[in-house]
This record gives structure tokens, C-alpha cells and sequence, in this order.
């Protein structure tokens, strides 16, 4: 029997008295929104915290919308709502594809997208989705609301820059015309986490690439992304042998580890792979008419 | 701490650690043991009820985070003696032999046909998909599930 460890419970009414009990409890209390990955944690007794702070009760951070030219995702959308909503399928169908290979549909129903963030497992999909769109994480503390990078968001496996006393409550995604993004995923089993996992978000005029972002997971990639990989694609053709170049160089400078979900040559093989089928897709998309990110 | 919880249309109050899992709350406090515990993991939906109408996995929520909400359990499909268009079709196609994952696979067939009255078998199985039987290799509940929304949609009875 999986039991978490002894805890207290206090249930938050709105984000100003989220910060207030996160500032009372100090650094051994954590906000609980789904629970989907902090409780399993809490059985393992990998987390421990003294005091669940929980924020399901925030309906007011569960939303996505369209505001001045970015696609704004509150924390506490759940991965259904973000699947369900055809703004964040037109304006980064990037998102709906990842979100359709996390977990579970009853899974999906209560996990957030401010959680899995926070969780920061290294192999969590909308991390690497939302390296690729180059999204910003707001943060609101004590001292008001920060923006940070989503790809400065991670400080290592489990390891968010969110501090004690802390609230992510948004994801902001740049959103253009002649964008188009993709995610491609393998895994053993209908819901399992990936093996290997690759997002892709170009910009195309005509048919040179004006930006790209390569998202990776699971694979030991640095911040999530292939920085190197989306260097060599900025001004190139968008061709299979741009992509394949991306490829390489995206399985180059990843690190993977040999675990139960696979070899580390394996995953390198995937970040190579998957990247050049997350590009091609994503370059299908933005030569599309009415496509976003 | 105290909780007070809408099971099944009424209202239960426990005295519970705050630790305490939503599946545990049901079974062993409250004696409702039509909710099975299986993985403990979030990976086989044994444990499956509806909360606020939505299904959850009860080994995945605590019984905390349930306070002031509604919880439904297999308990509840049956209505005066009469089976739910899902349980008969269970029953008439053979969608168990063990009958350990039943009530959470009828709790999410339920909530699917709320939402897609004729939904396909692949549909079916999408739904189900986070949801283990190790008996009957899921024909048999996507037919049960499939006479459950030709049942419903005829009508009531």
C-alpha cells in the first residue's frame, strides 16, 4: 500500500491567498494543483512536502486565450482543456499533438499544464513543446509578476526557477503568421512517458526558414532544446537535407542515458529522427493557409 | 481534518488525515468497496469513480481535494433496481470475467456516452485507453459499451 507521508492541507481561494499561505508555510510547503505527478511522488516518498497548498479552486488560471499576438495559457488548464481548445490547435498545433500522447483521456482530465511544468520531470513533453515555441513562463511572488524564458525555466531534473513562495500562473506563446509547429513522440505503451520526443516551431518565407525551434525530451537535451540544431536551420531551405542536417546535430550535443525505457544509442537515434519528422510537419504546416505558431 | 463529501447524492462527513486518498476514503470509511484498488500507480483505473461528474483516478486524488465536491460510484448507476444501459450491456456482452477493473471502465463508459451519445470503437478504446483489463482483451467491453449507447439512444425504458 502507497501511502504519502503525514502532511497538512490548506486550500487556496485565489492567487493573493495562494501567496499568502505559500509565504506563511515557507519552503516545505507545495502547491498542489492535479496531483497527477506530486502525489505518485509523495507515495514514493520522493516528495515530502510539510504543507499541500491547493489551488484547484483558481478557476481564474484555468483559460487559454489569444492577447496581443500571444496565445496565453493559464497554469491550471488541464491537458484536456488545452487539447479541447481549437485556439491553442490553430495558433501552435504543436501543443495539441503533444497533449493527445500525455498520459491517459482520465489522466487529462485533472493533470495542469502549470503542474507538469513545475514537476520538471525530465522526460515531460509540453517542456520540450514549449522550448520549441520559445514561450515565457510568468511567475507571480511576493514582489509582484516576472516573465522568464521557458528554456531557463528548468534548473535540472525536478528543478524549476520557481522559488518558494512562488505561483507559476501563465504561458505566453508567441504566435505569427507563417508559423507552423509539430511533436512527435515514441513510447513503449498507449500513455507511457517517451522514450524519445521531438518538437519542431518554424517560420517560413517562402520556402527559407527564418526561425526554428527544436524542442527535446527525455533525451538529456540541454534546457530542452537543440540550440545548435536551430542555428544551422536560420536562413536555410527547408528541405529534407536541412532537416537531416538538423537531426544530426540535435542527437549530437543531446546526452542520454541508458534507462528502463530504452539504450542511450537508442535515444540518440530518436532525437535525430524525431527531429526531422517534427520539421517536416512543422514546414507542412506553415506553407498551410490560416496556420500560427 | 474534516471532510464533507456528495457520494452518490448524499452527504458524508469523516474525520481523515489529510493524507488520505479519495479511493480510501470510499472503501474504508465510508464502506463502498464497488471501487477497487488496484495499481496504486495511476496506471490501471481500477480505482475510477466520477468526481463532479468527471472520472478520476481515486488512488490519485486526495480525499481532501474532495471536500465540498460530488463523488459517484459504481454504487450509483444501478436506479430502482434497474441496471444502467452500461451495466446490462457489461452484463449481456461479456465485458468481464474478473470484474476487477469493471466499475472503473462502466464509470468512464458512462461518463463517454454523456459526451458522445454513438461513439466509435475507436473512440471507445481512446477513452478507456488509460485503463487496464488483464481478462478479456477489450472486444468485449468495447461491444458492451457499443450496446450501452444503442440502449441509451433508444430512449429510456
Amino acid at each position: 500500500m502507497q501511502v504519502p507521508a503525514y502532511v497538512d492541507y490548506e486550500r487556496a481561494t485565489s492567487v493573493e491567498h495562494a501567496l499568502a499561505l505559500l509565504a506563511r508555510y515557507g519552503p516545505g510547503a507545495r502547491v498542489l494543483a492535479g496531483g497527477h505527478s506530486l502525489i505518485p511522488m509523495m507515495k514514493l516518498r520522493l516528495a515530502q512536502p510539510e504543507t499541500l497548498i491547493d489551488i484547484n479552486p483558481l478557476t481564474e488560471l484555468d483559460y487559454v486565450r489569444l492577447d496581443g499576438g500571444e496565445l496565453r495559457i493559464g497554469a491550471l488548464t488541464r491537458h484536456a482543456g488545452l487539447l479541447g481548445s481549437p485556439l491553442a490547435g490553430a495558433a501552435a498545433p504543436i501543443l495539441h499533438d503533444a497533449e493527445r500522447v500525455i498520459a491517459d483521456p482520465v489522466v487529462r482530465l485533472w493533470g495542469t499544464v502549470g503542474g507538469s511544468l513545475c514537476q520538471a520531470d525530465p522526460s515531460e513533453d509540453l517542456s520540450a513543446a514549449f522550448a520549441a515555441l520559445k514561450a515565457t513562463m510568468v511567475i507571480a511572488g511576493p514582489g509582484g509578476e516576472r516573465t522568464v524564458p521557458a528554456r531557463m525555466f528548468h534548473t535540472g531534473p525536478y528543478e524549476t526557477v520557481v522559488a518558494p513562495g512562488e505561483l507559476l500562473t501563465e504561458i505566453r506563446v508567441p504566435v505569427a503568421p507563417g508559423g507552423g509547429s509539430a511533436y512527435v513522440k515514441v513510447g513503449r505503451r498507449a500513455g507511457d512517458w517517451p522514450v524519445g520526443a521531438a518538437g519542431a516551431a518554424v517560420r517560413l518565407d517562402g520556402n527559407v526558414i527564418t526561425s526554428a525551434g527544436i524542442g527535446l525530451t527525455a533525451v538529456g537535451a540541454e534546457h530542452f532544446c537543440a540550440a545548435e540544431a536551430e542555428e544551422a536551420l536560420r536562413g536555410a531551405p527547408a528541405t529534407e537535407e536541412s532537416f537531416a542536417r538538423a537531426g544530426r546535430l540535435a542527437a549530437e550535443h543531446c546526452r542520454p542515458v541508458t534507462d528502463q525505457r530504452g539504450p542511450a544509442d537508442y535515444k540518440r537515434h530518436l532525437a535525430a529522427e524525431l527531429t526531422v519528422r517534427a520539421l517536416r510537419r512543422a514546414a507542412d504546416r506553415a506553407r498551410g493557409p490560416g496556420r500560427g505558431a | 481534518m474534516r471532510v464533507t463529501v456528495t457520494v452518490n447524492g448524499a452527504e458524508r462527513t469523516a474525520e481523515v488525515e489529510p493524507r488520505l486518498l479519495l479511493i480510501h476514503l470510499l472503501r474504508d470509511h465510508l464502506g463502498l468497496t464497488g471501487s477497487h484498488w488496484g495499481c496504486d500507480t495511476s496506471n490501471c483505473g481500477a480505482c475510477v469513480v466520477l468526481l463532479d461528474g468527471k472520472p478520476v483516478k481515486s488512488c490519485t486524488v486526495l480525499a481532501a481535494m474532495a471536500d465540498g465536491h460530488r463523488v459517484r460510484t459504481v454504487e450509483d448507476l444501478e436506479r430502482d433496481g434497474r441496471l444502467d444501459p452500461v451495466q446490462e450491456g457489461f452484463a449481456r456482452c461479456h465485458g468481464l470475467q474478473c470484474g476487477f477493473c469493471t466499475p472503473g471502465m462502466m464509470l468512464t463508459a458512462s461518463w463517454l456516452l454523456d459526451h458522445d451519445p454513438d461513439p466509435s470503437p475507436a473512440a471507445i478504446r481512446e477513452a478507456l485507453s488509460g485503463q487496464v483489463c488483464r481478462c478479456t482483451g477489450y472486444e468485449n467491453i468495447v461491444r458492451a459499451v457499443r450496446w450501452a449507447a444503442a440502449r441509451r439512444g433508444a430512449g429510456p425504458r
